[in-house]
């Protein structure tokens, strides 16, 4: 369960984009590239995500995955091959030749997507300066 | 409210891969040789690192070892029997080593002084994966216990082993562990895989993983000009 632990990464790469971009409005969701030879269940970092967003500037924010497929090239004879569920890491036209990953180790935080900066975050408190309505 | 989007495009472990980055680089300035050891709990990486630890330090070589658990200091204990300086990691519940704890764990260590380094991982088949430690050989046990079976279940951690080892074949018989079906199985996740067999408590197998760690650890001491002369044969 190295998901929270991932998803604890992830809300702190996300703050610091967002602190480092002066970026005011609310993060809506979060997009992600999580490769099948990641290591990484997605139901898993899902789960973990509510939790690791709690109380952060994140907070209330989507999660979007893109899964990436496992894919290997032959070392023999250069072909690339998807690796298959359950995966296997052999190129189909030569047995027993070395392979290496081309494609499906991918955890990347590609982007986020900011509400208008003009709605106000949510706030613990409510701030002093807030207009009366 | 217009949505924006804020492209960021970065590794989500990028704090993990920069610590083992500069890891790598203090282990190859002070010409450290690093090993990474990963298996289920209950493998034998303990029972196996002891003798094999202790062996290349009769053969001259300093050794040291920092071991990661859930709890207890038992591991580090254990290495210790060795002769050889081990730092226990306590997780704290964390199933993995991350490189900013072997980073505290070997501040202790005096790494020019050093020629073999034993990461002893969590026992975890799935997590350790992810996190470089900085390490230059990556070790998978396999135990005969285990079942021949494990190398299909677990392909994607064995994937990005470069060394596996079969850990406990001295208990194969009593187990009806079939060998060449495990050997198989471990190929079909890691093609062309070097693979080790062991038996820590009878001590086979044991020379020659101690045949090829020295070796590396030489390489890799004379690249960085810190072994001064080879262990004799």
């Amino acid at each position: 369960m190295h998901e929270l632990s991932i998803a604890t990464q992830l809300v702190a790469l996300a703050t610091e984009a967002v602190e480092s971009a002066s970026e005011t409005g609310r993060v809506r969701s979060v997009r992600v590239r999580v490769g099948e030879l990641s290591g990484v269940v997605v139901d898993a970092l899902e789960f973990a995500w509510d939790m690791a967003v709690a109380d952060t500037r994140c907070e209330g924010a989507g999660l979007i995955i893109e899964r990436v497929a496992g894919r290997v090239r032959c070392e023999s004879c250069g072909a690339e091959s998807e690796v298959g569920h359950p995966p296997t890491f052999g190129c189909p036209r030569c047995p027993g030749a070395t392979t290496a990953v081309v494609a499906g180790r991918e955890l990347d935080l590609l982007s986020l997507d900011l509400d208008d900066p003009s709605v106000p975050l949510p706030r613990p408190e409510p701030a002093h300066d807030a207009p009366h309505s | 409210m217009t949505p924006r989007i804020l492209e960021v495009r970065t590794k989500i472990l990028k704090k993990n891969d920069e610590i083992a980055r500069a890891l790598r680089d203090r282990f190859a300035d002070a010409g450290v040789f690093v090993v990474n050891v990963v298996s289920g709990p209950g493998a034998g990486k303990t029972e196996l690192l002891t003798r094999v630890m202790g062996t290349l330090r009769t053969r001259g070589l300093a050794v040291a070892a920092v071991v990661g658990d859930l709890a207890t200091e038992n591991d580090a204990t254990r290495l210790a029997a060795s002769g050889c300086p081990a730092r226990q990691i306590l997780t704290g519940g964390m199933c993995h080593l991350e490189a900013d704890m072997v980073e505290h764990a070997i501040a202790g260590f005096d790494l020019q002084k050093t020629d073999v380094l034993f990461i002893e991982n969590v026992g975890n088949l799935v997590c350790p994966q992810s996190f470089d430690l900085g390490e230059d050989l990556r070790v998978l046990l396999f135990s005969s216990t285990e079942g021949e079976d494990k190398p299909l279940k677990y392909p994607t951690l064995i994937n990005t082993c470069d060394w596996v080892v079969l850990s406990k074949m001295d208990l194969a018989g009593a187990v009806g562990f079939d060998v060449e079906l495990a050997v198989r199985n471990c190929r079909t996740a890691r093609p062309g895989v070097p693979i080790f067999r062991s038996a820590a408590r009878t001590g086979e197998g044991v020379p020659a993983l101690v045949e090829e760690f020295a070796r590396r650890a030489c390489q890799k001491g004379a690249m960085a000009g810190a072994l001064p002369e080879a262990p004799r044969p």
